[in-house]
Order: structure tokens, then sequence, then C-alpha cells
């Protein structure tokens, strides 16, 4: 499934950062390379750390993709 | 530029020496006072003299111990410059004579003119000042404020004083390491034709990165824009010229550079068109209204004077910690991210100043964790701070905002600070990632 849409969904919302990064840190391994994971987080510091663990993991943030908006995240496993 | 001197014909014979024992709160105020801890732990003896400080202050940067010049200059000036300075008799005489010479000193080593310096309430309300000042006075010319993205809060909170009254604020983004484009600049002010005033702080106060002042000084000048330059983080840490740095503006906090608490500097540059945005008298060249602090004043001028002899010194001594700890750090705690420039070329970074974020871990517990280890950093994650909010600054330039600290050195940092410090983080880190179940991801 590489459509663009989600093959696993976390849901973080109401906890606070760090752990919707630790989260999505523990389930992008239940994607495959190239598959889409999908990151629900209302956390302020959310849309930041999202953005920079990508960078740190090499992951790819679908910030344009339907679906990308705030609270939601959509994120492609790259490695 | 040597030490503060006090004018002739102003003794200085009273100064009381610190004798804390032998000088006891009222024991209404005593009950709440937490009690002394044992003269063992965490009590040095710096400058001959004993200072509480726990066993690693690291953090310089948000405040730093009173400088001893400028302790020996506030009790001076405590017995000697209490009066009214507003006031023709001999007392006041003598406390303007006080404040007059705190003046020029200032003026001095900041390279301005003794009727360009004012003291404020706080370099926080200086700020304030500055801004606002500068927007009303130029309401004519257009109601757009300029900023980076990275101000301090007391410069956004000025801009965002200016849009509820009905003006416009534009902000300026930054790179990766923190620092404003002067590029960026000029298209905004072209952008925006009736621009009241910009600021542009000297230096980050949360990562150190050191901004274009001077290049975005030439661009506004160009187009008849007056710049507000925030230099609290560099005042009496690094050389600060005004006329050098271009700006109209420049404010300034006493307490960050071994000054008192409750001192602000605020130049205004002669010509730059400025109106008090507040009810004025005639204290301070109608800028600051009310009963100046002479003795914390005098306090400030002393502090920074001696601060401008030590500076040169003492720069490649903390650019040395701060090397060694962002080359450290990356060896010692896995998945650290170090932010701005680091200190090697003062041009674009502060010597005393370093940031960096810890992947997965939650700042607050962070600082726990040092705190029990006698390490006391600070931090710009969102749950160390009252609102929630991660730092503005790190948002702004694309950084991790969780497991953040910042480490600020100051003239009372040794070796062994920087060795507590790496002793003390990887296992604080370790625990807080292994308590959060996220160690090995």
């Amino acid at each position: 499934m590489n459509d663009g849409s989600p093959a696993a969904v976390v849901d973080a919302r109401g906890r606070r950062c760090p752990i919707p990064i630790i989260e999505l840190a523990r389930r992008i391994g239940d994607v495959d390379v190239g598959e889409i994971i999908e990151l629900l987080a209302d956390d302020p510091a959310a849309a930041a750390d999202v953005a920079a663990w990508c960078r740190m993991r090499g992951h790819d943030l679908l910030t344009a993709a339907p679906g990308a908006g705030p609270g939601s995240y959509l994120v492609r496993r790259l490695g | 530029m040597g030490a503060f001197q006090l004018p002739a014909g102003v003794s200085a014979t009273r100064i009381v020496r610190g004798t804390p024992q032998a000088l006891s709160p009222p024991p209404r105020l005593a009950a709440r006072m937490p009690p002394r801890g044992p003269a063992t732990s965490g009590h040095l003896l710096r400058d001959g003299r004993s200072v509480t400080l726990v066993p690693a202050y690291l953090d310089h940067a948000s405040t730093t111990p009173l400088h001893p010049v400028a302790r020996e200059a506030l009790l001076a000036a405590l017995d000697d410059g209490w009066a009214d300075p507003a006031r023709l008799y001999r007392e006041g005489r003598r406390a303007r004579m006080l404040l007059d010479a705190a003046r020029e000193t200032v003026a001095g080593v900041l390279g301005a003119r003794t009727s360009e310096i004012s003291f404020t309430a706080s370099g926080t309300a200086a700020a304030h000042q500055a801004l606002l000042g500068t927007a009303a006075a130029r309401r004519r010319a257009g109601r757009v404020v300029v900023v980076s993205a990275v101000e301090h809060s007391s410069v956004l909170h000025a801009a965002q004083r200016h849009e509820r009254a009905g003006g416009e604020v534009v902000t300026i983004g930054v790179d990766g390491l923190g620092r404003a484009d002067p590029a960026a600049f000029e298209a905004a002010l072209d952008a925006h034709p009736g621009t009241a005033v910009a600021a542009l702080q000297h230096a980050n106060h949360e990562v150190g990165t050191v901004q274009p002042v001077a290049a975005v000084a030439r661009a506004l000048r160009r187009r008849g824009v007056p710049l507000l330059t925030d230099a609290a983080t560099t005042v009496g840490r690094v050389p600060v010229d005004l006329a050098a740095l271009g700006a109209d503006l420049l404010t300034a906090s006493a307490h960050k550079f071994g000054g008192p608490p409750g001192v602000g500097i605020l130049a205004v540059r002669t010509g730059t068109r400025w109106a008090n945005p507040l009810p004025a008298d005639e204290r301070e060249h109608g800028r600051v209204p009310g009963f100046p602090n002479v003795p914390a004043v005098v306090a400030t001028a002393a502090a920074l004077a001696v601060r401008a002899t030590e500076i040169d010194a003492e720069a490649p001594r903390l650019a040395g910690y701060t090397e060694r700890l962002r080359r450290r750090l990356p060896e010692l705690v896995e998945d650290v991210e170090l932010l701005g420039p680091g200190g090697a070329d003062p041009a674009v970074g502060l010597p005393h100043i370093v940031a960096f974020s810890c992947l997965y871990v939650a700042g607050e517990a962070l600082l726990d964790e040092l705190d029990r280890a006698g390490i006391a950093v600070s931090s710009g994650s969102s749950c160390t701070s009252d609102t929630l909010t991660p730092s503005h600054v790190l948002v702004a330039m694309g950084a991790l905002t969780h497991g953040n600290l910042r480490v600020s050195f100051g003239r009372d940092s040794t070796d062994a600070d920087l060795e507590a410090l790496l002793d003390a983080l990887p296992p604080a880190v370790r625990a807080v990632r292994e308590r959060a179940g996220a160690a090995g991801l």
C-alpha cells in the first residue's frame, strides 16, 4: 500500500512531548519502507519535533499531503 | 576603559563589609527563608569571598552573581548616593555626581554619548520603552514594526502590544543556526514602506548566535528606518560598540553582566525619533520616570567598567569550555543535536553559550536529574515553560524542541564545573530515557 494513505496510525492526542515522538519512533517499524505512518498529536511542540525527528532519522514528513494538517502528521518511512 | 572611579569629593570610606553572620533578618522574614546549608557543600571561595553556589552553576546567561567590584560600589553608594539626585543641597548633589559618573562610565564603555544613556528598572522595561517609544514617535512614517523571529520575549511582547494597538508586525525568519538574513530585512522593508522601526538582537539568548546587526543597520539606514538592538546577551560579555553596530537604539540588563538586579540600560542615539509611550517626568532625559536607584546604577557602571577590562582574557577560556562541551557531547550522549554556531568564531557565535537537544528526553525531567546532581542549567523545552509551549527560538530554527538544554559559562566558571556537567549529563539522559521507555529507539 503506497497510495498516500497511512498503513498505521499512532494516536498520541493528549500526550505531552516527547511522548508523541517516542510513540512514533516505537511504531515506525510497524510499516514497511516506503509506507506511511500517521501520528495524531495535539501537543504544541509536536509540529516542530516531528519535523526534527524526521530530519534526524532520515524519514519524510509529508507536509503537503492531503490529510496532513493541524494535529495530523504523515511520515513516509525511508529507512 | 579603567575601573569605575567614585567622583572626587565623594567619600567611599563607609563601605560596609559583608558580615552575614552578624546580620540577622527580622524574625517574620527569617521564618520564610530556607535554612542555611552546611558550610561545606556548595560553599566556594571566589575572589577571596565566600559565595554560595551549587557545585556547578552553569546558567550565567540567565543571571550571574554580583561582581565583587559592583558589590563594593553598591555598598559605598548606598551610603553616599541615597539622596534625591534632583535636589540641590549637598546630599542631592552627591547623589547626582554619582549618577552622572555612572552614566559617563556606561556611555564610555558602549561608545555612546552621556545624553544617550538612560537607566530603567530592567532590561525588559528598556526593550519595551525602546520599541514602543520609537514606534510612537514615527507613527506618521508608518505602523509596521519588523522583528526577527528569535528576539527575546520582551521585544516580542512590545511588538504584540503595538499590534493590539492597531499596528502591524512583520516577522523575519532565521536559518537552522538561528541567524537572520540581512536580505530578508531588506525585502521586508521594501514590501512595507511604512515601517516605523525594526528590531534585531545583537546575539541570541538561547543558542548564542551573533546576528548581522551592522549589515542590517546599514540597510535600514539607507531606507531611513531606525534599528533597535537588544544587547542583553552581549553587553559585559563581549565587546559592544554602539557606533560599530550602527544601531539607533540599544538595550541591556545589568544583572546579566555582574551588576545588580533591577537596572536596565536604554541607549537612544542622538537624532533618533523617540517619544515616551508612558507618562513621563524630567528624570532620565524624560525616558524613565520616577526616583532612580542610584546605588544600583553606580554598581551597574562599576560592573560594566570592570567587565570591559576582563572580557578579552576571559573569552578564550570560556570558548575553550564551550568547544570542549560541543566536542564531547556527541561522544557521551546518543542522539544529541548541537544547536547554533558554537563559539569558535566570535563573529558568528558567543563564547559562553552551548545549546543542544536530546532526542526522546523531557526537558523538565532532565533539569530535575541534573539539579539532583548539583548542576544548574536552563531549558527551552515546552514542559519547562509556564505556557507549555516550546521555545519560539527553537521552533524558528527548526530544531528539536524537547530535551533542550542551554549551558552558559561565566567569569566564575572553572574546569571543574565543566567536568561535573560531563560526569552528570550522560547518566541523567540515560535515566530519563529509560523511565520513558525510549532507550535504544
